[in-house]
């Protein structure tokens, strides 16, 4: 396959960014699009050009460290089939001779860093704000002491497939994170080991989200529609009753 | 740790041509478990540790390398007691770190199926698994706290799955007769870390951890005979610092990415491992890794990871390759029945396709190297160096599951499996059979620690995978994240206080002579690297490197082939450091740079495990050595020469030191398995 | 830098100011709006009856709702000061939401988003837009300072016949109305959801039927009289 690319190169966070053009010839229909970059920046480095910074770890889809914006939809979620993670997108979803544009998560809250690479600190710390149950090490009590209902776990754990990779705020034309928190938010508030710290959690959550800039949400579903792990766009309605609930609460006060 | 004279048995036969490489040292052995019986032992160590005053906590300063389950566990439990945690890791969030991929389950003595399992089970089918190649005492300690895992992950919200009665369930996992394996869905590694995580960020917001995400360790501090903290590189600016501390912890992975091509994330490597032990610290059994049987093949040259699919397929899919070579190019289902050699069924009547992991990926090797394997040419250099084309590939099978069960069945047991095959190949796995081909995917060996996981360099800590200590010769299914997170959260906090109890140690600092050798040494790498302006880049290296350890140190081992494979290493090695080519400056966020360095050490490393591959002329667990099998094929171990856990000590320019751990049995009796 | 929130502000406090409390003001502003449009339309069906029906429907809105409760005339004026409080919040919320999002979006160079609906798409300037047609119908029907065909001592029945008996008016009104109701179209989807009543797939669905129907609902509730005058039907 040939192959046209246009990815933002950008030296660093105060630099003047452009859109530079590749050509790529060879590429197979069966390489991950992160293999497609990384023959490209083989053909950089032998030009002794600098090549394109991308981050990326696992490339099975499961860690969220990598994403970037292909054809305007993160994680090229349009031109896949399926929900995927950009590690885990094929060539043989482009044709012959495409031209793919490539862009980095563009958010306020997340600051760009070089090329592709941007900062999602700020999600650690809305996770930091509250995002976990406090029970320190040897407290536990026995793992059978509580039930959880199935229904209710399940739903925990579909919010707690969450990556982190950050697909949804650079989907959201308001650069919100809610879908992040929201999830985050679900997972907990659905386990009775979550309860005690529920509704202060939510405060706390959404104080941080709002603190790192970024927007807010205005229940468009863009997020949703490319998450790679496909969270429900309901846990946002999750986020927004529990808040409103935590308002009636003394918690945080 | 003790050591005791050179072994006078060290029976070496003449004509080893492992001893050219290498030289003996004394032998060497844990001090730290208390002589008592094996139930007692860890509460009796626990109660001998010296400890550390609640208020005298923040006052003294822990390192924690790696955010994963053992060193995610390990920071925000030590955060928790209140010591003055500060924790690195290489990626942009602690979250990532690759425990995210386990996807089986975690094991646990818990009983809750009323299935005869029990502490003891566990540590005898551990030890088992590791076909005897596991220190008792480490192990025993494993299965002990392992029940205390559960609980803990559960309180903090960890998603287990779960009856409908809201108790957890389990599953009987990696080949045991109990149903002991808790799981989340096939992602069981990325729900526990989550858990570790949000732990560690609670420490993080209560300010006794303090975290430093793209920061790579490039070395470590050892000042007065101590560690006493490490150098790392700020991966956005550039900047190399150096940070101190009363004690060092190394949380830092596996090695199996010297492999090119692994199961593992692409930035893991072995580079704090390689060069904690070059400062001192033994590196135990580093031959011992395993090699997956179920993973999606090579496409070809751009390939860069290998996919693991989860093991139970073979519970259900047949394996086979073509009878004739020509036949391997067709569409597999124009190949007759009679046409098919479904060869585990034919070599292993009694276990057929579930033959144990070694013994499946082995085969499947054996198929490919004689021209039967199938899929994408792939180019590889053979034995002799000289360029070939090999299809890479075996056929897994569902179309008789699918008639006998239905599609339905199958989509059920399998339907995740299938869809991310498909996604990956292009390929319904539903119409055609599956290629599968085996992949490097734990490293059961690492640093040598003892039973309070301390290293041979005072004041070194090694938890997880970084370290040799549970796994002997090859690791259970669904134990990996069991030793992690007992290391994080429950071994390494009741020891670690025993050593830092006499600190806060002397002060020391930047201008320390150690620490003025370790930050100019590390200037110094990095200014070679960006200086060679070779013609090569460094994945160059990386691949050239993985073909080479694939070749003669992946699933069968032969002297000459290792001897072989250390001559192309050093000369690789050589060639690296005339002909590399790093872009950019170090003041940058520069990727390649990040690589060069890690591609530096594996090269070093390669060799080591080579000699370590070469001078064990056994074969066990994952280590099989050609010239050590039975009439029928099989793994023979030699328990009279090689009952020992290799620690290698660094031999700087000459030849690697190696210091043996005797491993006595005192519980559980040694025996020679059979899957025939 | 990292990014801190402000340290004077309880997490109570900055709960209360959030986006997410700022979207709930917003929705519970809107429905209050969407309420007081459903009563309208139905008040406008009243022109079918005759202009005795209609004036005495005006008339009554201005004197004794709620009397001995309160004055005769008080309740129209307080059901004014609500709307525009309903209004000046909705809006507010609005803008704050607005400025906010504005530094929190990036800039793409090319961008595919598949999810939102063209009404989601035009919710802002929708809204502008809106509020300039309000000021406008406002100034026509309530203050009669633009007289648009009739006088300032025509009944409200002569006032709207006169005025929809020009085709270019009912094409304005028209425009108003369907501006109003693709406005409706996403805002009450996403009001019930930031009140959370999306709480599945199905209810997705209903919130979004339930949205369209509302809005083609007020759209022919609105027209029905327009057209009406227009065609001849009430003269």
């Amino acid at each position: 396959m040939k192959i046209t690319l246009n990815i933002w190169r950008q030296a660093n966070a105060k630099a003047e960014g452009h859109l530079e053009r590749y050509q790529l010839d060879g590429v197979s229909e069966d390489m991950s699009f992160l293999e497609t970059l990384d023959m490209l920046n083989e053909q950089l480095t032998t030009e002794d050009k600098e090549p394109v910074a991308f981050d990326q770890d696992c490339r099975e889809g499961i860690c969220g460290m990598c994403g970037v914006v292909i054809n305007g939809a993160p994680h090229g979620r349009y031109s896949s089939s399926v929900p995927t993670t950009t590690c885990q997108l094929h060539m043989r979803s482009f044709a012959d001779g495409a031209e793919i544009t490539v862009e980095p998560w563009r958010a306020g809250g997340f600051p760009l860093i070089k090329d592709l690479v941007v900062d999602r600190s700020a999600f650690d710390r809305i996770i930091q704000a509250g995002g976990f149950i406090s029970v320190n090490t040897g407290s536990a009590p026995e793992a059978h002491s509580v039930p959880a209902p199935k229904l209710e776990s399940d739903r925990a754990f579909d919010n707690a497939a969450c990556i982190g990779c950050g697909a949804c705020v650079a989907a959201c034309p308001n650069g919100s994170a809610m879908l992040f928190t929201a999830a985050k938010i679900t997972h907990l508030a659905m386990l009775p080991q979550g309860q005690p710290e529920r509704y202060s959690r939510v405060k706390s959550m959404i104080a941080q989200h709002d603190a790192e800039g970024f927007g807010g949400c205005t229940n468009i579903g863009e997020c949703a529609s490319v998450c790679p792990k496909e969270i429900p766009l309901e846990s946002i309605a999750q986020l927004n009753r529990d808040l409103m609930k935590s308002l009636f609460r003394r918690e945080g006060k | 740790m003790t050591t005791t004279a050179p072994a006078k048995k060290a029976a070496v036969k003449t004509g080893d041509p492992a001893l050219a490489f290498y030289r003996l040292g004394a032998d060497i052995s844990d001090s730290k478990a208390p002589d008592v019986d094996i139930e007692k032992m860890w509460k009796t160590r626990q109660f001998q540790a010296k400890l550390v005053n609640p208020s005298n906590r923040r006052k003294l300063t822990v390192i924690i390398v790696g955010t994963g389950l053992a060193g995610g566990a390990a920071a925000a439990t030590l955060g928790e007691a209140g010591y003055n945690v500060l924790n690195f890791c290489y990626q942009d969030s602690p979250r990532r770190a690759h425990s995210i991929a386990a996807q089986g389950g975690i094991n646990a003595a818990k009983n809750y199926r009323n299935d005869n399992d029990s502490t003891q089970r566990l540590f005898y089918d551990t030890v088992k698994g590791g076909d005897y190649r596991a220190r008792e005492t480490n192990v025993y300690r494993l299965a002990e706290v392992s029940a205390n895992i559960i609980d803990q992950c559960v309180a903090q919200g960890v998603p287990f799955a779960r009856e409908y009665g809201g108790l957890l369930d389990t599953r009987s996992f990696g080949g045991v007769q109990v149903q002991r394996t808790f799981y989340a869905r096939g992602q069981t590694g990325q729900q526990l870390l989550i858990g570790a995580y949000q732990a560690l960020e609670r420490q993080i917001a209560a300010g006794t951890v303090t975290m430093y995400t793209r920061h790579e360790m490039v070395e470590l501090i050892v000042a007065d005979g101590k560690a006493r903290g490490i150098v790392t590189r700020n991966m956005v600016t550039g900047a190399v610092e150096s940070w101190f501390a009363d004690a060092v912890v190394l949380a830092t992975g596996g090695y199996s990415n010297l492999f090119y091509l692994s199961t593992n994330a692409m930035g893991c490597n072995v580079t704090a491992g390689w060069r904690a032990h070059r400062k001192g610290a033994y590196f135990g059994n580093p031959c011992y890794t395993q090699i997956h049987p179920t993973c999606i093949p090579v496409h070809g040259e751009t390939q860069s990871k290998l996919t693991l699919m989860s093991e139970s397929l073979r519970n259900d899919g047949r394996i086979w390759v073509p009878k004739k070579v020509e036949d391997c190019t067709k569409d597999p289902r124009q190949v007759p029945e009679a046409d098919r050699d479904y060869y585990l069924e034919r070599i292993y009547p009694a276990f057929g396709n579930l033959v144990p992991r070694d013994i499946a990926s082995r085969q499947a090797k054996n198929m490919c190297d004689q021209g039967r394997g199938v899929g994408s040419a792939i180019a590889e250099k053979d034995f002799d160096g000289n360029p070939r084309e090999v299809r890479r590939g075996v056929y897994l099978d569902f179309s008789d599951a699918i008639g006998r069960l239905g599609k339905k069945t199958i989509e059920a047991r399998y339907g995740n499996l299938f869809d991310m095959y498909l996604q990956i190949t292009g390929e319904n796995p539903y119409e055609m059979p599956m290629r599968i081909y085996p992949a490097v995917h734990y490293a059961m060996g690492g640093l040598w620690v003892d039973y309070d996981l301390q290293s041979s360099i005072t004041g070194l800590y090694v938890c997880g995978e970084a370290n040799f200590s549970d796994h002997g010769a090859n690791r259970l299914g669904a134990s990996a994240l069991m030793q992690g997170l007992a290391d994080g959260y429950f071994v390494l906090p009741n020891t670690i206080n025993d050593y830092l109890s006499a600190g806060p140690f002397p002060k020391v600092d930047a201008t320390h002579p150690a620490a003025v050798e370790a930050l100019d040494a590390v200037k110094g790498r990095i200014e070679k690297l960006l200086s060679i302006h070779g013609n090569r880049s460094v994945d160059s290296f990386h691949k050239e490197l993985g073909a080479i350890m694939w070749e003669f140190c992946g699933m069968e081992r032969t002297a000459e082939g290792l001897q072989i494979a250390i001559g192309r290493i050093r000369a690789l090695r050589e060639e690296f450091w005339t002909n590399v080519h790093v872009t950019g400056v170090n003041e940058d966020f520069n990727q390649a740079l990040e690589r060069a360095g890690r591609v530096a050490d594996f090269l070093e490393f390669g060799e080591l495990m080579c000699i370590d591959a070469l001078h064990r002329r056994e074969s066990c667990g994952g280590h099989f050595r050609a010239e050590s099998q039975t009439e029928e094929g099989e793994a023979l171990r030699h328990d009279d020469e090689f009952a020992y856990v290799a620690a290698w000590e660094y031999g700087g320019e000459d030849k690697p030191v190696l210091h043996k751990e005797p491993l006595v049995y005192k519980f559980i009796e040694l025996k020679q398995r059979s899957y025939k | 830098m990292t990014p801190v929130a402000t340290q004077t502000l309880t997490v109570h406090q900055k709960a209360v100011r959030s986006s997410v409390a700022m979207k709930v003001l917003m929705a519970v502003t809107g429905i209050f709006l969407i309420l007081f449009l459903l009563m309208h339309a139905w008040g406008n069906l009243k022109a079918f009856f005759g202009p005795e029906a209609y004036d005495h429907y005006a008339e009554w809105l201005k004197s004794d709702i709620l009397y001995p409760l309160i004055p005769k005339g008080w309740f129209i004026w307080i059901f004014r000061v609500f709307m525009v409080a309903c209004i000046v919040l909705h809006m507010l919320s609005a803008y704050l939401l607005t400025v906010r999002s504005w530094g929190a979006r990036g800039r793409y160079q090319r961008k595919d988003r598949r999810s939102q609906t063209f009404a989601a798409r035009t919710m802002r300037w929708g809204g502008i837009i809106l509020l300039m047609l309000l000021l406008f119908h406002l100034g026509q029907f309530t203050v009669k300072l633009f007289l648009t065909g009739f006088t300032a001592t025509s009944t409200p029945y002569q006032a709207v016949v006169l005025t929809f008996s020009q085709w270019y008016m009912v094409i304005l009104y028209a425009l108003f109305v369907g501006t109003v109701c693709f406005h409706l179209r996403h805002g009450i989807w996403s009001a019930l959801t930031t009140l959370g009543a999306n709480t599945s797939p199905a209810a997705r669905r209903g919130l979004n039927y339930t949205a369209i129907f509302v809005a083609a609902l007020l759209f022919a509730g609105f027209m029905a009289m327009p057209v009406a005058v227009l065609f001849g039907g009430i003269k």
